[in-house]
């Protein structure tokens, strides 16, 4: 009988560890002890499966879900979902939420004085299409102070979640935009120790996609783990 | 030249706004077979003080043991009424609770069955990479036996087996404990 065929181990540095002291909240919630290699079996190469029918039509547009126009410079972010053998992922679900132009949440704990905008409430989604392709319209974010450190503030960022085909590939990222001149600052972004993998997390200007007298566009591809390309014969 | 999988980053104390949309905390349809169980516990941070900005995700089979995915190619039926899907997000006492059926044997190695379990993703603030364990039932007699519960030693493998509660038949407890003597297990997936 065949051992089931796992997924890739992350290169070295490309993901964060879950201690990152700079990161402050992760001092007392980081596990210390270090999680336990297991095979791959069965429950973690499956996974909940979602397709186009579970997300409303207007979804992927951030700036038409309300009755009124947002606040805020409209942005264009789309780019292609591929597992680390460069295979497309199809039908793979995207969610996305984001703080407002004024870099304010919708949410109840979120009581920077910014304001919020009636008109956005910053969170979509979208489903891959055949080539792995996903397209999201919605305002650019703001920046916005958080109490890690004195004058801590985060850049502008797009949280993003994705299931990939199994409970393996689950991940969840934040986007970043070029240029940002806190990103250096942001122990989050840093938290990942591989400075090239760390930029990749940094959105790419495109005018392929930027929408003329409308919108610019901004492209941002991910990569989900890949699967390991042979099962090792398993003794009986 | 292959491609390196995209880094994490924390889902951040604002979650609820891009997630909440689907939740879902009772996994039992119309019609589900299985046994009932609801699942409730906390979530503790190193000081022991509840967690109120953590999320989790459960994956499980059905009550035959087939997940609805197309890899689990068994000769088991699906049933209409039950995806295995489950998010539930604590509330402000970092209480968490969803209602599910006690899952059939999957496969494991070398052709032996895995106990009943379910697979869970933890997320929250302050954490930059998915944590991922698993919930085994209590008094189920292919724990012993369960090829993962066996690399784990043994005086923490209670952290990953659910308790009985007074509260009745099927009403079990499990905790996430993120640090000190009782920690949970978690899981290195790679990822």
């Amino acid at each position: 009988m065949k051992r089931i065929a796992g997924y890739r181990p992350p290169y070295p540095g490309t993901q964060p560890n879950h201690l990152h002291p700079p990161y402050v909240s992760s001092i007392k919630r980081a596990p210390t002890k270090p999680p336990i290699p297991i095979p791959y079996t069965l429950s973690e190469v499956t996974g909940p499966l979602f397709g186009p029918e579970i997300i409303a039509p207007k979804a992927s547009d951030l700036t038409i879900q309300h009755s009124g126009e947002p606040l805020g410079e409209r942005i264009v972010v789309s780019g292609r979902v591929l597992d680390e053998n460069s295979r497309p992922l199809a039908n793979t679900l995207i969610e996305i939420w984001q703080a407002n132009a004024a870099g304010r949440y919708q949410h109840e704990w979120d009581q920077h004085q910014a304001p919020l905008d009636p008109n956005f409430s910053g969170c979509g989604q979208a489903v891959t299409d055949a080539e792995g392709r996903y397209r999201f319209i919605t305002v650019r974010p703001g920046e916005y102070p958080w109490g890690n450190h004195y004058n801590a503030w985060r850049p502008a960022h797009i949280h993003f979640s994705l299931f990939g085909p199994a409970f393996a590939t689950r991940l969840v990222t934040q986007m970043y935009f070029p240029g940002d001149q806190l990103l250096p600052f942001d122990p989050i972004f840093n938290s990942t120790a591989d400075e090239k993998a760390r930029n990749r997390l940094i959105s790419v200007f495109d005018w392929e996609t930027t929408i003329p007298e409308t919108a610019l566009g901004y492209r941002f591809d991910i990569i989900l783990r890949g699967r390991e390309a042979t099962p090792m014969e398993e003794e009986e | 030249m292959s491609l390196q999988a995209t880094s994490s980053q924390t889902v951040g104390p604002y979650f609820r706004i891009g997630l909440r949309w689907l939740n879902q905390d009772n996994l039992v349809g119309e019609g589900v077979s299985g046994e009932r169980v609801t699942i409730q516990g906390r979530v503790f941070d190193g000081a022991g003080a509840p967690v109120r900005d953590a999320i989790l995700e459960i994956w499980q089979a059905n009550a035959h043991g087939k997940y609805d995915h197309p890899e689990d190619t068994q000769d088991k039926p699906l049933e209409p009424g039950f995806k295995g899907y489950g998010r539930v997000p604590v509330n402000d006492e970092g209480m968490f609770r969803f209602a599910t059926i006690k899952p059939g044997p999957v496969p494991g190695l070398q052709g032996r069955d895995q106990a009943p379990h379910l697979v869970v993703s933890v997320f929250m603030r302050g954490v930059v990479r998915r944590m991922a364990t698993r919930i085994y039932f209590p008094d189920d007699t292919h724990n012993a036996s369960d090829f993962i519960l066996n690399l784990v030693e043994p005086s923490r493998r209670t952290t990953l087996i659910a308790k009985k509660t007074a509260s009745g038949p099927g009403a079990l407890e499990w905790n996430v404990v993120l640090q000190g003597p009782d920690e949970t297990v978690f899981f290195d997936l790679g990822l």
